[in-house]
């Protein structure tokens, strides 16, 4: 039976929210960004007025201003966003039980148990559009279709405030004209690679031979030929399913930029004690190691390498780290932000292979602890590592409580 | 546009509805709700914001009040 899965995107999000606070506001040019003294400084998001003078999600405060006069600066209040987000699903669950949030304002919601009740797919789109801007204040865009790709394509299609609608008929006129770029999972690398071979559009791609996009794309090639034809079988989670933790990390963007190798440990070692212990914290270990590192000019890559033992240690996971990046990091250009994740990860109590003879590893563990307690006690600067002390400015934050959104990947 | 936040008496039946019964406007005037004509989750438009809303009859008047967690407030016209 053909599913009936709708992908939600709340329009300009973070900005819709603000100016729905903000009347005075709601017709200006409207920026929401993060701090600009701890150089969080970039556009976070924009309202149309903003988006119509060029300005880009991602870009400097001050290159923002440049684009255009009476610009409104507001900060981020993600405590706003995170409700209105719980709010927006509540929505959602009215008309079904499958609802796999996709980042924090965007949602597929499988409505195929639903269709006797309420209406046919674009029926209850519209009927969430309608109650989204009742209800909230904000508007959305729906996609409608038999899959969760077609759906997020269909959502980004017509913007803001409508609906699109993909079906098995039709999806050969609306889907393959589109660059490929536009696919979920076709990012920089991928499409430069796709390009190369003269695959420009989404309808190139489907219509390539299977095992040549092997060939050139392991087997993401033949994932993304799936996607292109419409053969993504791929269920929406239940609520509360997705809780499982795939992974723990942190990542932030620094003070200054990192010049040498000495900066680049400092960061690695607050982020690696930031993500130890919230694994000791879920009583996890982590058995892969991967580093996110972003240059100045904002591009970035990861790399990830695999542990001797599953650890919740900060030390294992901060040298493993080090260690990709010297692999990897030729400083071309100094770098902007830096990411640490233990992924792969076990529970802490299972059975491990202790060394006969030196037993430094039960007693850092049971150290680790200890300063956890102090740390949950007399708060988290009162216990720290010596090298902190080098350079403050650089150090001194807390990834594990000062707020972090976390990403979400499709293949949970 | 904009909105007021006023101080306002009511009742809290055991199932956990709450029914306002007067309004304090700015000035100090207390307003009597004489009827409650609606009740549900929206956005102020508006006053900016968004919260349960009251829509009450008030000396012959239709007015949206607004609960916005704990913080009561009514759109200025």
């Amino acid at each position: 039976m053909s599913r009936t899965i709708l992908h939600v995107d709340l329009n300009n999000y973070y900005a819709s929210v603000e100016c729905l606070y903000r009347p005075e506001i709601r017709d200006k040019p409207v920026i929401v960004c993060g701090d600009a003294e701890a150089r969080h400084g970039i556009v976070l998001a924009k309202n149309y007025p903003a988006k119509m003078l060029g300005v880009k999600t991602g870009e400097a405060i001050w290159k923002a201003k440049q684009k255009c006069q009476g610009l409104v600066l507001v900060r981020a209040d993600f405590k706003k966003y995170i409700k209105f987000s719980r709010m927006a699903r509540a929505i959602y669950a009215n008309y079904s039980d499958q609802i796999e949030p996709f980042g924090i304002d965007e949602a597929w919601v499988d409505v195929s148990g639903s269709t006797k009740i309420f209406g046919t797919g674009p029926e209850i789109a519209d009927a969430i559009r309608q109650r989204l801007r009742d209800e909230l204040g904000l508007t959305g865009s729906v996609g409608v279709s038999y899959n969760k790709i077609f759906a997020k394509l269909g959502s980004d299609m017509k913007k803001p405030d409508d609906t699109t609608i993909i079906m098995q008929e039709n999806f050969r006129e609306k889907v393959w004209p589109l660059p490929v770029g536009e696919l979920l999972y076709v990012g920089r690398a991928t499409r430069r690679k796709l390009q190369n071979r003269a695959i420009y559009t989404i309808g190139n791609l489907a219509n390539r031979d299977v095992s040549d996009l092997k060939m050139m794309l392991g087997m993401w090639g033949e994932t993304l030929w799936n996607f292109a034809n419409g053969l993504d079988y791929a269920p929406v989670k239940q609520i509360g399913e997705e809780s499982f933790i795939k992974s723990i990390g942190n990542s932030t963007t620094t003070p200054r930029d990192l010049i040498n190798n000495q900066d680049v440990k400092l960061i690695i070692y607050v982020l690696a004690e930031s993500v130890a212990a919230r694994l000791r914290k879920h009583g996890l270990k982590c058995k892969t190691v991967s580093i996110s590192v972003r240059g100045n000019d904002l591009l970035s890559f990861e790399r990830q390498g695999k542990l001797s033992n599953p650890t919740f240690l900060a030390d294992d996971i901060a040298l493993k780290a080090i260690e990709l990046f010297q692999t990897n990091y030729r400083w071309d250009k100094p770098i902007r932000s830096l990411g640490i994740r233990g992924a792969d990860l076990v529970t802490a109590d299972g059975h491990i292979q202790i060394d006969l003879f030196d037993n430094s590893k039960v007693n850092a563990e049971t150290l680790a602890v200890t300063v956890d307690n102090l740390h949950k006690r007399f708060g988290h600067y009162s216990v720290q590592r010596c090298s902190m002390l080098l350079d403050q400015n650089l150090t001194g934050f807390n990834p594990k409580e000062d707020h972090v959104i976390h990403p979400v990947s499709y293949f949970k | 546009m904009g909105k007021v936040f006023v101080e306002i008496t009511a009742k809290h039946d055991v199932h956990g509805n709450i029914r306002p019964l007067t309004i304090k406007w700015e000035e100090g005037r207390i307003f009597e709700v004489d009827r409650l004509l609606d009740v549900r989750q929206a956005a102020s438009i508006k006053g900016g914001g968004m919260g349960i809303r009251y829509t009450c009859r008030i000396c012959n008047k239709q007015v949206y009040l607004f609960n916005d967690e704990g913080k009561w407030f009514v759109e200025r016209k």
